[in-house]
């Protein structure tokens, strides 16, 4: 099997289009037989084949742009067999092992120390690692070495010393040994939000080497869903310049329609009626008015999307999931209700698709679910802004210079404003507490 | 902010200081009808005349002459050499002459110039379109040398470059033409000469460079990131006068530092950057200083394979800075 890469067709080009297949998987090739058209900055032109043989596969599709020394197919050459493959793959392998090889080393930076017959380098300091050593008073032979032949590197000794191993070292030495295993595993991390059901699952604990104890500190794994969120979050935060702004709304009529509807709504429909599914019901008009707020930064322009895909964010214990109402603007209260607990449900037993999770286009957390009152939300990348829903609480409200007690809720907005200004976020949030506010006792929920 | 080529933000900068002041012009070979065989003078002539891009004969050693006098003359020109490797006829014009005049006529005369010259190979250029001349001007007292790396460098410094009352040298590598884009704001800004800038942050080797290389420095960074090598990145920018607090805060922060230039290794950049950290750092230093350079052959060679050898990668740079690491 031969690879044909993307050739370099003219100095200081870096990459090139495939254009056209001129031959097909199966079809047999001479030599300097164009099989298929590419096009580039600087010149169009037919790659020749640079064996003769049989197109195997073709790896680079029509139109797919790919940097210069890309393969791009797979030929066999005439009467060849295909143990020449594993000249590439040896190669692989040997980084792979020095791969390996590296992080060992680097985890046991806390681990035991080598001996001396197998670690050739184990007495030689460099001065870096001397400078530390009379700096922090240390005695080197009591430093582990992760270094080339077991040498003590002057990473070693500032983890030795960050270890806190450094202050009992110029006492007694044998004191190392003691209770690293002295934490409470029992206890728990988060014991906070009113909307935990149950006591969240216990952490898995890792404890460092017999080294280092560790008095007051404990790990918890980092989960590939928590690192998820943690790269979203970060990545968000970076890129887009956020601002903040809340509007309160009189959901007083709101409340008495939920309440007159929600029995009847339950038994027909198995379901409850909630308050999120008038919000976003509200939310999604609105957009309609302002499509801008549906949109995405792409540096020389901004795209704003056609359907309106409402991401919910859906808290669990130890994560909080974005699955997405398709199709949002298509759907009555009704329907909204349903969907929104459907999906709930699903983040709850971890059944989210990834169809579940894709194409949202504006996105609305439900922070009153867990009590809050004001929240400044991170927006969830690459979305044009972000829309909380905070509790509902009863209030001394001035009406017509009367008093009253009214049912009210704070609605914050967190708005990327390389796309949107105060303005338009402005009267887009006016426009939600219109609609919010529009509904009375009579209307009607489908 | 736009995200464009290397090549554009040198184009970008000549356009916007040509706009600036009316004393700043180009001369070199097809700098003018042509736009220059990279086109990074295109458009050029067609916006400011054939007088301010001037085309001139194949003489490198009457660009720099004619471009050293008019710059004493009161004029900024931007002198380009089509590729580095034909920079040699001119010299003795940038050695003796241009980098002397201020010192030669204690201060009555200077020499506002600028020289662009590709470097680096890569590009399969064979022996003389793939040549780093750097340390034939490099310890030259007088020149100033920048050689860019990023987009946006490339732009700020070659304003710089523009703006400065002294003889500048411009190395661009050509490789990095197209292979290399960034962020670089439309707006009026420069990047002082003389500051190297930290492209990483990280706390168990330290890696300094300049230009082309740094491209693969950064790939094999972050790839070592998941073999758990975290890798500080210095991009030098200006060889001459160098960033020396720079470069020794930069190896403090590891004690473990490899140099990596394409130029050849014996009389290089990284040997005078590593005798200034052994002068000022022996006794930070946790490995021996190291150097990743190509190697002391006359020239790039023609065919690909030899090419290759002689070229850095991703792989070459990588394996060094994880021998580093494990030292």
């Amino acid at each position: 099997m031969i690879e044909i890469v993307v050739p370099q067709l003219a100095e200081s080009l870096v990459s090139a289009t495939i254009d056209k297949w001129l031959k097909q998987p199966g079809d047999w090739v001479d030599i300097y037989e164009p099989i298929c058209e590419i096009l580039t900055d600087k010149v169009n032109a037919e790659l020749p084949s640079t064996v003769s043989g049989t197109l195997m596969k073709i790896l680079v599709g029509n139109g797919e742009t790919v940097p210069v020394g890309t393969p791009i197919a797979i030929m066999e050459v005439e009467g060849e067999a295909a143990d020449t493959g594993t000249v590439a793959s040896g190669g692989t392998a040997n980084t792979t092992s020095a791969t390996a090889h590296v992080g060992a080393a680097l985890s046991t930076s806390a681990g035991t120390a080598i001996s001396d017959a197998d670690a050739p380098m184990r007495g030689r300091f460099s001065p870096a690692v001397q400078q530390l050593a009379t700096e922090h008073n240390l005695r080197l032979s009591e430093v582990p070495g992760t270094g080339l032949g077991g040498r003590i590197t002057r990473k070693d000794v500032l983890a030795f010393v960050a270890s806190g191993a450094a202050g009992k070292s110029s006492g007694a030495s044998q004191a190392t040994q003691v209770s690293s295993a002295s934490m409470d595993p029992k206890a728990q991390v988060r014991s906070s939000g009113i909307h935990l059901s149950e006591s969240p699952r216990l952490p898995k604990i890792e404890v460092e080497g017999s080294n280092a104890p560790s008095r007051g500190e404990t790990f918890i794994d980092v989960t590939p869903i928590r690192s998820t969120i943690a790269r979203n979050m970060r990545q968000s935060v970076s890129e887009i310049p956020h601002a903040w702004t809340m509007i309160e709304v009189d959901v007083t009529n709101l409340v008495l329609l939920r309440n007159k509807l929600k029995d009847e709504f339950m038994k027909r429909e198995g379901v409850n009626l909630t308050y999120l599914a008038f919000l976003l019901k509200a939310v999604v008009n609105a957009i309609k008015d302002f499509p801008i707020m549906n949109s995405v930064w792409a540096v020389d322009k901004i795209i704003v999307k056609r359907d309106i895909n409402i991401s919910l964010a859906v808290g669990t214990e130890d994560s909080v999931m974005t699955p997405v109402i398709k199709n949002a603007d298509h759907k009555n209260v009704a329907g909204l209700a349903k969907e929104i607990e459907e999906l709930a449900r699903k983040t709850r037993e971890g059944k989210l698709t990834l169809s579940d999770m894709h194409g949202g286009t504006f996105t609305v957390n439900n922070t009153g679910s867990f009590g809050s009152i004001l929240s400044y939300p991170i927006i969830n990348y690459p979305q044009a802004a972000i829309l909380t829903f905070e509790s509902i609480v009863k209030r001394p409200v001035v009406i017509n210079d009367m008093i009253a007690v009214r049912s009210m809720a704070n609605l914050c907005l967190s708005l990327d404003h390389r796309i949107l200004d105060g303005v338009i976020c402005g009267r887009f949030l006016q426009r939600v507490k219109e609609n919010l506010e529009s509904f009375t006792t009579d209307s009607k929920l489908y | 902010m736009a995200v464009i080529e290397y090549i554009d933000a040198i184009r970008l900068a000549m356009k916007e200081e040509m706009e600036r002041d009316e004393d700043v012009f180009v001369l070199g070979e097809d700098v003018g009808l042509k736009g220059g065989v990279f086109t990074t003078t295109k458009g050029l002539m067609e916006q400011f005349g054939e007088m301010r891009a001037l085309d001139t004969p194949l003489a490198e050693s009457a660009i720099a002459g004619v471009a050293i006098g008019a710059a004493m003359y009161g004029m900024k020109p931007i002198a380009e050499m089509q590729y580095s490797d034909f920079m040699f006829p001119a010299t003795n014009q940038i050695i003796s002459e241009a980098a002397k005049i201020r010192y030669r006529s204690n201060n009555d005369w200077s020499c506002p110039l600028v020289i662009r010259a590709p470097i680096g190979g890569g590009i399969f250029g064979g022996l003389y379109h793939s040549q780093c001349p750097e340390s034939v001007f490099f310890g030259t007292p007088g020149l100033k040398i920048v050689a860019p790396y990023r987009a946006y460098d490339a732009k700020g410094l070659l304003k710089a470059a523009v703006r400065d009352p002294d003889p500048v040298l411009f190395f661009e590598h050509k490789k990095c033409y197209k292979l290399v884009t960034g962020e670089v704001p439309d707006t009026d800004y420069i990047v002082p000469i003389g500051e190297a800038n930290v492209l990483r942050e990280g706390d168990d080797i330290t890696v300094i460079s300049y230009s082309l290389p740094l491209h693969f420095i950064e790939q094999a960074a972050a790839e070592l990131e998941g073999e758990g090598i975290s890798t500080h990145i210095l991009d030098l920018r200006t060889i001459q006068p160098l960033d020396k607090e720079a470069v020794l805060e930069a190896v403090r922060k590891t004690g473990k530092v490899l140099i990596v230039h394409e130029d050849n290794k014996t009389g290089g950049v990284g040997a005078e950057v590593s005798a200034i950290i052994s002068e000022e750092l022996l006794f930070e230093l946790d490995a021996p200083i190291m150097r990743l350079c190509g190697p002391d052959v006359p020239a790039m060679p023609i065919n690909p394979p030899g090419e290759k050898f002689f070229m850095l990668n991703k792989d070459k740079v990588k394996e060094a800075m994880r021998n580093l690491a494990l030292y």
